[in-house]
């Protein structure tokens, strides 16, 4: 187990260095640095003095070391646009983006774990296969074109949820969450969806494909050979058993998630990093753009870490075979 | 004896793509993407002949038609049967266009993408050993970030332009292929007429050609189908926000985002016609793309 | 043996498969009859319906299968006829089942704890979990598992295959049915575990006066296990009757070839001795008789269906040229 750990945190930290590698000579080393750290209202003098400053007369290599030790003290840059710290303007943003995240899964699980244990426990009923056929359709449909639509039916037509910005904030443990209020929840509701509907498809993909295969095996029979209710062999039964797989893949596909959020922060004004990496790479607000493509990346390889880590602990099979090893 | 020669006489009648086309068209649904599809690719490929009006041809346009709902007409005549947007160009001729750019943009970067990664997933396969460890270690990298999030870093790198958001969407796209290529090429490297053609002396390159390419190719055509219809989204929506296809080639994605403040208003057609067509080409495409995958399934074959 | 009416008697079941490829008609034609405290062994080779007659008689039949014909009276009910919630109150608590492969039959990621208190709770709701859970340590005891306490908490991965197939029976047994069916349960398990698990079914299936059908294709263990015996071919019983009677003075020619094939029958050096042909595809089923292509006695007169017909006292035997009392 530990084994496993150290080996996958080297091979993260191997990842991470290559980024910033790629990062840094994507910035630095392509076009002219002091147009990139420097902004671009300084006059001769400032630019002569910064470049001194910030050591850009230095060999390459020289500056992708100070760039790094930089980057590990938090320091990743102004923000040309704020004027502010780049790293302290994401983290300022991580949580909204964090919440929508975290609503758009459990979003995509409420909805597509009952569809999907449906449609494999019934594969032939009409409603089953008008769910199948719905799935190619969700997982077809750009995201941006449904919050589109979300936008016009809800908002525009119907008038019954905002299509802008986030809603009212509850301030717990440090952390604004918008989901404690109703004004939060009205506003996190269609951008949670919008965000979800890619991930619904894959979890009634994965939910029906599980379902079919675990409702042939012995074990159910047995189970309806002692005479359990239905609802206690799919409750119990089946789900357990589909749950593991659904929830490894769903767990890997929070940092798909994230990511996905600058589409959804975009069309609804959310307020997240998404929202803010579109706008600096729109304007070139390049230690903006460092630091989101820094701290993104980590985040999705931790997540990545953790959810393997969390494999071997929730399938009891795989725990004891690594404790027995 | 004659139940025994009837019986072979019919097999040999059915060469494997009919069969392979037989079940594919078994299923309407996906007779019917296919025809979509191919009516896409007809109107994109003609759209300068076809279209009533080019919409980037300034001088054709006119201002005083902005914004006008579907099915009203110009002042000669012409029926704007989707509609204008803010600068007077008719929709259909402007979505006409823009399938032809998105449509064109992904295929040429699924192809690129197609080359590559099968170029580099035939070597890691053939050639194993520590070569093949890097190559698929780059591609697990890869293939463990999100697309969009590979996309957003190279177009940030990168900057704008045609060939540049290109070059994003191959390297977005190439790891799928060499993962697939290279676990087909595996199987077949294993297979006894590899072992054959081997003690033959044939040039190695010979071997990958002639032999193993061909055998791997039905799950490349499945992961192709589904990978062509991913660019398309992906281009769409890196034009949308802004960051995709610069202005003088606007795709669909860009259609969409300049109908996207008019929708508040109740000028729907901008945004909503361009979002139909790039819905149809994607799920006509992925319509194609399951079927294809169910009848090319070989555990499903009964 | 008691007298009186039979716990469970089979008439003429046929269950058939509605595939793709035709009907499967996997049972065409079971009749049986078990009475209570009896063991009942049903014979027959690989694909001769005798585990789908075990599920018929549950209804545990999965689609494109279902029964066609036939009753299948229990206590006085049709279990055919009976709607499935019915059904699913007699499962596990009157008529209970075990399967061949003890490797899959307990779900993986419960505890065995879980797996036995939810077999009581389903029929009794009103006992308590402390209470159920107490009943199951006793019962594991039973089958000869120890320490059950420890084994409670366990998941079924940590057992052996002959371990897992106690704690089946353990399940099957929990709430007293008067009929168990067990699906050759000991095929896939060690000769020696065999051995044991056979023992200690037939002695708790004693004790309890339950009933039980032992489906198996091995007549070795059906000598020293059962009371009577049914012997099946192609979806159909073609003899049954008291097991010495059956096997040794067989009518049928079938049950004789089986018989005749057993290995240990054989002396040293001697040639196996094997039924001639192989047997029909359950997709095309030959008319009449199904054992007359390989039958040695067969002629036009096997054209036609025989009949399960009693020859002598207790023995039925679906042939119209049966065995006399013939040297073998």
């Amino acid at each position: 187990m530990t084994v496993l750990i150290i080996r996958r945190l080297m091979q993260s930290a191997v990842v991470l260095l290559a980024m910033s590698v790629l990062v840094f000579l994507g910035v630095f080393a392509i076009g002219n640095p002091v147009d990139i750290l420097i902004s671009p209202q300084a006059d001769q003098a400032e630019i002569a003095r910064a470049t001194a400053a910030l050591g850009l007369d230095k060999p390459l290599w020289e500056q992708y070391f100070v760039f790094l030790r930089n980057a590990l003290h938090g320091d990743l840059g102004r923000s040309f646009v704020f004027n502010e710290p780049a790293l302290r303007l994401i983290v300022e943003r991580l949580p909204a983006t964090l919440e929508l995240a975290f609503a758009a899964m459990l979003v995509a699980i409420v909805l597509g774990l009952p569809l999907g244990l449906f449609v494999g426990l019934k594969p032939d009923s009409p409603l089953a296969r008008l769910v199948a056929a719905g799935s190619i359709l969700g997982f077809s449909l750009p995201t941006f074109w449904v919050g589109i639509m979300l936008i016009l039916v809800f908002a525009v037509e119907l008038h019954l949820l905002p299509s802008t910005g986030r809603g009212a904030t509850v301030n717990v443990l440090g952390l604004d969450l918008s989901f404690l209020t109703w004004d939060g929840i009205k506003h996190l509701l269609l951008p949670a969806i919008n965000l979800s509907l890619s991930r619904i498809a894959l979890v009634i993909r994965l939910a029906a494909a599980g379902t079919r295969e675990v409702v042939h095996m012995d074990y159910i029979k047995f189970a309806r050979a002692k005479g359990l209710a239905s609802s206690r062999i799919v409750l119990v039964h089946v789900l357990r058993n589909i749950l593991i797989p659904i929830v490894t893949v769903l767990g890997l596909e929070i940092g798909a998630v994230i990511a996905f959020s600058v589409v959804t922060e975009t069309i609804f004004a959310w307020p997240g990093i998404g929202q803010l990496i579109i706008k600096s790479i729109t304007v070139l607000d390049r230690p903006v753009i460092v630091a989101y493509l820094m701290l993104t990346v980590l985040l999705v390889i931790t997540i990545n870490l953790l959810v393997d880590i969390l494999y071997s602990v929730l399938d009891p099979r795989v725990r004891l075979a690594e404790a027995r090893a | 004896m004659s139940a025994l020669t009837d019986e072979t006489a019919g097999i040999d009648a059915e060469t494997p793509f009919r069969r392979l086309a037989a079940d594919f068209f078994a299923s309407k649904l996906a007779a019917a993407g296919l025809a979509v599809f191919a009516a896409i690719l007809v109107v994109a490929l003609l759209a300068p002949w076809i279209s009533p009006q080019n919409p980037y041809d300034l001088a054709s346009l006119d201002l005083m038609d902005g914004r006008l709902p579907p099915g009203s007409a110009s002042a000669d005549g012409l029926v704007y049967w989707l509609g204008t947007d803010d600068q007077g160009r008719d929709m259909m001729s402007a979505i006409f266009y823009g399938l032809r750019t998105s449509l064109g943009v992904g295929a040429l970067s699924s192809i690129a993408a197609l080359l590559l990664g099968g170029a580099l997933g035939l070597v890691a396969a053939y050639v194993g050993g520590r070569v093949e460890t890097l190559i698929m270690r780059v591609v697990d990298l890869q293939l463990s970030l999100p697309a969009i999030l590979v996309a957003l870093i190279l177009v940030a790198l990168l900057g704008h332009g045609v060939l540049k958001i290109i070059l994003a969407l191959v390297v977005v796209q190439w790891a799928y292929y060499a993962r697939t290529i290279r676990a087909s090429a595996l199987v077949e490297r294993r297979k006894e007429y590899i072992e054959a053609a081997r003690c033959l002396a044939l040039s190695d390159a010979r071997i990958v050609l002639h032999h193993i390419l061909p055998n791997c190719l039905p799950p490349v055509i499945v992961v192709a189908t589904v990978q062509v219809a991913h660019a398309i989204a992906l281009e769409a929506t890196l034009s949308f926000l802004g960051i995709g296809l610069p202005i003088t080639e606007p795709s669909l994605g860009l259609l969409i985002a300049n109908g996207f403040e008019y929708m508040m208003s109740g000028k729907y057609w901008i945004s909503f016609f361009p979002g139909v067509a790039l819905l149809i080409a994607i799920v006509s495409i992925n319509l194609v793309g399951d079927r294809l995958r169910d009848v090319l399934n070989p555990r499903l074959q009964k | 043996m008691s007298a009186g009416a039979p716990l469970l008697a089979v008439e003429d079941l046929a269950t058939h498969f509605f595939t793709r490829m035709g009907v499967v008609k996997a049972v065409d034609g079971v009749s049986l009859a078990v009475r209570s405290g009896e063991v009942l062994g049903l014979v027959g080779e690989s694909g001769s319906g005798k585990s789908v007659t075990g599920f018929s008689i549950l209804g545990l039949v999965d689609p494109p299968g279902r029964i066609v014909a036939g009753r299948i009276l229990f206590e006085g009910e049709d279990l055919a006829r009976l709607p499935e919630e019915r059904l699913r109150r007699l499962r596990g608590e009157r008529i209970a089942m075990i399967f061949q492969d003890p490797m899959m039959t307990l779900n993986p990621v419960l505890r065995i704890e879980t797996q036995m208190v939810e077999a009581i709770r389903a029929h009794h709701p009103e006992v308590s979990h402390a209470e159920a859970r107490a009943r199951s340590r006793d019962v594991l005891g039973q089958v000869g598992i120890a320490s059950a306490e420890e084994r409670l908490a366990a998941y079924p991965h940590q057992f052996s295959g002959g371990m897992r197939q106690r704690v089946a029976i353990a399940i099957a047994l929990l709430n007293r049915p008067s009929l168990l069916i067990a699906d050759e349960p000991t095929t896939a398990l060690d000769v020696t575990i065999q051995a044991q698990i056979l023992y200690e079914v037939q002695k708790l299936c004693r004790e309890s006066r339950t009933a039980l059908i032992w489906i198996t294709h091995d007549l070795a263990v059906v000598s020293g296990l059962a009371d009577t015996v049914a012997v099946m071919y192609a979806g159909r019983v073609v003899e049954e009757g008291p097991v010495d009677g059956v096997l040794d003075r067989p009518l049928h020619p079938y049950t004789s070839g089986l018989i005749g094939s057993v290995p240990s029958r054989n002396r040293r050096g001697e040639p196996l001795r094997q039924i001639p042909g192989m047997t029909p595809s359950p997709l095309r089923l030959p008319s009449g008789c199904s054992f007359r292509s390989r039958c040695p006695r067969a002629d036009e007169r096997c054209l036609a269906m025989p009949e399960l017909a009693a020859l002598e006292a207790g023995r039925l035997v679906r042939c119209v040229h049966p065995l006399r009392a013939e040297a073998q």
